[in-house]
């Protein structure tokens, strides 16, 4: 049997869904390394990498471009059912979500200029390199669940949330007490203040994506409690 | 502004759904051959059911079923129980001729008799002795060609052959021909299969509007037709009912692995 693989009779449409699915991990890997790279140049204070990360955004947000006309192409021509349907679907919020990540880092490299290494305490750099690292295996482990249409990832990531906003919550603390101990860090402690936000930010959107994942796999709306720090279902 | 918000109301589920028919076991022979095994399917009122699979899959003989059309096949013999409001239609008390104007039918190719569009129509009230005067049974003919979106196109041509209109009108006047003796259920075989897309959405927003007054069950090739039109879908895949459920889950979330398969394209 020719489907015997559980592949489409059409082998024209699952090709598309698989090319779908590289695109994703291709636009993944794509702010993988710019969230890398934008972290790299805040603490290197390596201007070179920064100007390079905020201009290779623009690939991502052609990435995204990409995505969204193959799946609406693919919803016009392929009028997708069920797990199909979903593939598509959860492939638009993915890539939605992946081209805000990648703002995030062009966000991020577009900061470096603004702060003056000199003054700024390598233990506050720590901070947002160890934030950095949370997010970046937030996303990657979010998008393995997509990939992997694997649910307990997608649920793990969703629960591992917790951890980045905690991260976020002390390094907001320390900044504070930076800040008040010498009004001249103002400046520098508020725009790492803000790198820290938006690599929570990032965090909130990994969510997103194994959201997406588990619906993907379950047909089952997710969505995160903040009040009870519960993954329920909806 | 009122149509707006009107627009926006989200279906929603009132009151509880009644059970207008049910299969119970039903099995259906032909010969040695059986084409359908222990069917459970509730028929809920005032929904339309889909009924979905593919071909041999014993769907179009279920429907078949639900108004002993199948009685009209010598070799094919159905078992088990199907009930029309609580009472078994297979029982020897029922009336054949009454029950299926109780459950009308609609077939997949148009089939107009070869009389005029009045007459089409007015055959079925004529024979069940429906209305007791000229005015009365043109009343049910105006208004079931008007319930089938029909009338206005052939107001002034209800003396003509039936068989002279296109395929979709024709079509139209076959619905009109089987509401006419206000069925309770309305079985439709593949009723669009023949029709261009224009005259199936014509189809399509009857059915809907059929709702109201008719139970409707459909038997379709398209998925896309089953989930514009149904409230409910039966899958259908060699002779057993693989799953049934609200259409939206069907067609987003189906539980059973056949189902995605089928309606994704990769089981024939």
């Amino acid at each position: 049997m020719a489907n015997a693989s559980n592949e489409h009779i059409v082998s024209s449409y699952e090709d598309e869904l698989t090319q779908l699915t590289r695109a994703i991990s291709e636009m993944g890997g794509m702010v993988e390394v710019a969230i890398t790279n934008a972290t790299q140049a805040l603490i290197r204070v390596d201007h070179d990498l920064a100007n390079q990360t905020a201009k290779a955004d623009k690939a991502v947000d052609d990435m995204q471009r990409y995505i969204d006309e193959k799946a609406v192409s693919m919803i016009a021509r392929r009028q997708p059912m069920a797990g199909d349907l979903r593939h598509i679907v959860s492939a638009i919020h993915v890539a939605n979500d992946l081209e805000r990540i990648g703002d995030i880092a062009k966000n991020l490299s577009r900061r470096v200029k603004h702060i003056d290494s000199q003054r700024v305490s390598k233990q506050l750099y720590n901070g947002i390199r160890h934030m950095s690292d949370l997010a970046l295996a937030q996303i990657k482990r979010s998008l393995d669940s997509f990939t992997l249409r694997d649910a307990n990832i997608a649920l793990d990531v969703c629960r591992r949330d917790d951890e980045v906003d905690a991260l976020y919550i002390s390094l907001f603390r320390e900044f504070l007490t930076y800040m008040m101990e010498d009004p001249r860090n103002i400046t520098d402690c508020t725009h790492l203040l803000f790198c820290a936000k938006n690599l929570e930010r990032a965090g909130d959107h990994a969510t997103n994506i194994a959201e997406a994942a588990y619906y993907l796999k379950t047909g089952e709306n997710l969505y995160y409690d903040i009040e009870s720090g519960k993954v329920q279902l909806n | 502004m009122s149509v707006a918000t009107e627009i926006l109301q989200p279906n929603v589920k009132t009151g509880k759904e009644t059970i207008k028919m049910s299969g119970q076991k039903v099995c259906v022979h032909y010969g040695e051959k059986q084409a359908l095994f222990d069917v459970d399917l509730n028929i809920v009122a005032n929904q339309v059911i889909s009924l979905i699979g593919p071909s041999g899959c014993g769907k179009s003989t279920f429907l078949r079923c639900l108004n002993r059309m199948n009685d009209t096949i010598d070799i094919c013999n159905v078992s088990g129980q199907i009930n029309l409001e609580g009472q078994d239609i297979y029982d020897k008390s029922i009336d054949v001729v009454e029950l299926r104007a109780r459950v009308g039918m609609v077939f997949q190719k148009p089939n107009p008799f070869p009389k005029s569009i009045y007459e089409n129509v007015a055959y079925g009230p004529r024979i069940h002795g429906m209305t007791r005067s000229k005015d009365e049974l043109d009343e049910l003919v105006t208004s079931s060609l008007r319930r089938a979106g029909l009338w206005e196109e052939v107001k002034d041509r209800l003396d003509q052959p039936g068989t002279g209109l296109s395929g979709g009108q024709q079509q139209r006047l076959c619905i009109a021909r089987a509401i006419a003796t206000k069925p309770e259920v309305l079985l439709m075989d593949e009723p669009c299969s023949a029709l261009d897309p224009i005259a199936t959405a014509i189809i399509e927003e009857l059915i809907d509007e059929l709702r109201e007054n008719f139970t409707i069950v459909i038997v379709t090739h398209s998925m896309q037709q089953a989930a514009r039109v149904s409230q409910k879908t039966a899958f259908f895949h060699l002779g057993k009912l693989i799953e049934e459920g609200p259409t939206e889950q069907i067609f987003t979330n189906p539980h059973h692995k056949k189902t995605q398969d089928y309606i994704t394209g990769r089981i024939g």
